[in-house]
């Protein structure tokens, strides 16, 4: 299962945490911190996994944007590195070529699509078609 | 600025807006301060607040919150969005609580209670905000409060596509927390048969739940078996057209092929003639596409095949039964061991590994030696290089013991110091399973301690000695390498001194 989700900048600043398990706030910040440390120091030559602490860190990067997937040591990898591009795919429809400046502003929202593609730490769907025309529609509630 | 979507909340827009344009930390403190008075006063004051300044000041609290402030309000009206009629208002109110949430407050008696009037709403909307908002928390008290309603929501034929999605993870979320929140009697054949639902989320979303309830209750959810073999042999034959929603760079249904693949491995080999085969067919199509030119050049399409591919390769090493599939997918582990890409020669060395402990594949296995060999000399990425260490002690055997320990000694004096230690272990163990000759055992425990004395641990030496004393053959030999190999570090020693 996913165990938590981060979009981090080069810089180190966080975009997006999404957290599948308790972490208390301080384990949180350290978290956060390592796989910061950890990601960013790799490159082309590395593989897009890495052994984090009792799990693994499937990511990518994506301009000057790390997104990056904790799942547990016997989860399928490539499943999951495309799941994130998946979701990248859909930000980039939902807010038009997205930039880092779409998910300052609209961080609320970016919880949304989240939300609508994994749950509990699962996969919940897969269809770009349907995530974007569920968000579309909610887009237009009050 | 990006221009906010729909409903705006510009006033969150320009208060994040101030925040970036702080040229210090302290002006950002000063900014944030202020903006919390002001949030302060407001939700005090007189004047009650309508819906969409509430919705506007628990956001701004929220987003001052993710900047790594402590927040020690707004979680009351917070609580009050959630009653609100409007999805942006209920939305935010949600997700504050999800962020926000203190188990042991008193609000959560208040947060469950709304949670309870969202999930019988006529707005599938909104019971969908308050499933995720379940599952998003999914606390031992939210348990008790919903293990009724929600199965029940779950296999009713009322229920919508989207909110049974949603249902059904929000389940696996409780369940998780407290394993008695679904027991199998009434509820098993129908959640099995969400397999069977025509809308391909329900039955991602579905397939999840049931992996983790038949993993605790096999026997409960053995039905799910034929259902998932019948709906993965559907998607391995479909066409590109007939799954257009849920075909991804022209693989169909990836992600629940491999949650599929997945369930199956919770059991043993179906035994039925009719299931076997059906189950055989899919396996040898997931083998044969691999071998197919690749409908597109794009990383994604062979990343989504692929990821489907070596969950099949997992199925079939588990099944450990089917000796032609297993030299088939060693033959295509192989051939990605020499690809371009370090993902895939990575993946398919750990794979490989798992081929090597099976009677059926060990010596297809055996076959690729130099070339893992190889690797552990070429590849640049450590943790490759500690997967093909992984693989040559697994395909350690009495015909080839010889060559990779010599390999593995080769390697130890510029391995890493972070996994010299295991690697210690590894050439010890190795070295005693497949002496033959204990005079080559002593030489290359003596080579481990030159090159790595460090990091050969007591157990190990301890070994060695045990093994030395029981064998009179050696001791001869043993005593006269230690005592020459002592009598050259001794003279590196005072060469150095003098």
């Amino acid at each position: 299962m996913i165990r938590f989700i981060l979009i981090q900048n080069r810089a180190g600043k966080t975009r997006l945490a999404k957290w599948y398990m308790h972490f208390d706030d301080d384990e949180k910040q350290k978290l956060i911190e390592e796989v910061h440390a950890c990601v960013t120091v790799r490159d082309a030559k590395h593989t897009n996994f890495v052994e984090f602490r009792n799990f693994k860190i499937v990511y990518r990067r994506y301009a000057g944007l790390y997104f990056c997937i904790c799942v547990d040591i016997s989860d399928n990898n490539l499943y999951y590195l495309e799941a994130i591009h998946n979701f990248v795919e859909v930000l980039n429809e939902y807010f038009h070529n997205v930039c880092e400046l779409d998910l300052v502003f609209n961080f609320y929202k970016v919880y949304s699509v989240v939300d609508e593609m994994f749950l509990a730490g699962e996969i919940r769907e897969t269809s770009q078609t349907k995530v974007l025309k569920q968000l579309l529609m909610l887009t237009s509630l009050e | 600025m990006p221009a906010v979507k729909g409903d705006g909340m510009r006033g969150l827009a320009v208060f994040i807006s101030d925040i970036r344009n702080c040229k210090s930390k302290e002006a950002e403190l000063k900014r944030i301060n202020k903006e919390l008075a002001n949030i302060r006063s407001k939700f005090k004051g007189d004047k009650t607040l309508d819906g969409y300044q509430k919705k506007k000041y628990v956001c701004k609290l929220l987003f001052i919150f993710l900047l790594g402030h402590d927040i020690d309000f707004g979680h009351m009206e917070a609580v009050n969005l959630l009653s609100s009629n409007k999805y942006t208002e209920k939305q935010i109110g949600y997700l504050f609580i999800s962020v926000l949430i203190n188990l042991n407050s008193e609000l959560i008696k208040l947060i469950i209670q709304s949670i309870k009037n969202d999930l019988q709403s006529r707005n599938p909307v909104h019971v969908n905000l308050a499933l995720q908002c379940i599952a998003n928390i999914g606390s031992k008290d939210m348990c008790e409060a919903f293990n009724t309603d929600l199965p029940k929501l779950l296999v009713s034929g009322d229920t919508i596509d989207f909110v049974k999605q949603s249902a059904a993870l929000c389940l696996l979320k409780l369940f998780r927390t407290s394993q008695d929140v679904l027991p199998p009697g009434e509820y098993a054949s129908r959640i099995v048969h969400l397999l069977n639902d025509q809308h391909m989320g329900v039955v991602t979303a579905a397939c999840s739940l049931i992996e983790a309830l038949s993993k605790r209750w096999p026997e409960d959810y053995k039905g799910c078996v034929s259902l998932a073999i019948s709906r993965l042999s559907r998607i391995v034959t479909a066409t590109y057209t007939d799954l257009q929603d849920y075909t991804y760079y022209f693989v169909p249904a990836p992600w629940l092929s491999v949650k599929l693949l997945r369930l199956l491995q919770n059991y043993q080999p179906p035994e039925d003639p009719a299931n076997k085969s059906r189950l055989l067919e899919c396996l040898e199509g997931i083998l044969n596409k691999a071998q197919e030119a690749p409908k597109s050049k794009k990383v994604q399409h062979s990343n989504a095949k692929n990821a489907v591919l070596f969950e099949a390769i997992a199925l079939i090493i588990h099944m450990d039964s089917e000796p032609a599939l297993l030299v088939r997918a060693c033959n295509q582990l192989g051939a990605f061991l020499a690809h371009r890409e370090t993902n895939l020669r990575y993946l398919a060395l750990e794979s490989m590994c798992l081929l090597a402990t099976s009677e059926f594949s060990h010596e297809a296995v055996k076959k690729h030696q130099e070339t893992i060999i190889n690797s552990l000399k070429t590849e640049r990425d450590v943790s490759v290089r500690q997967r093909a260490v992984d693989l040559l002690y697994a395909m350690c055997d009495r015909s080839n013991a010889a060559e990779i320990v010599s390999e593995m000694l080769i390697y130890l004096e510029t391995a890493d110091y972070s996994i010299r230690e295991e690697m210690v272990l590894k050439v010890a163990i190795l070295a005693e399973k497949y002496a033959t000759d204990y005079t080559w055992y002593v030489d290359v425990i003596l080579k481990l301690i030159r090159i790595a004395g460090d990091y050969v641990s007591e157990e190990v030496w301890y070994r060695v000695i045990q093994i030395v004393v029981n064998r009179e053959d050696v001791q001869g030999y043993a005593a006269k390498t230690v005592f020459e190999a002592l009598q050259v570090h001794i003279y590196c020693h005072l060469q150095h001194t003098s």
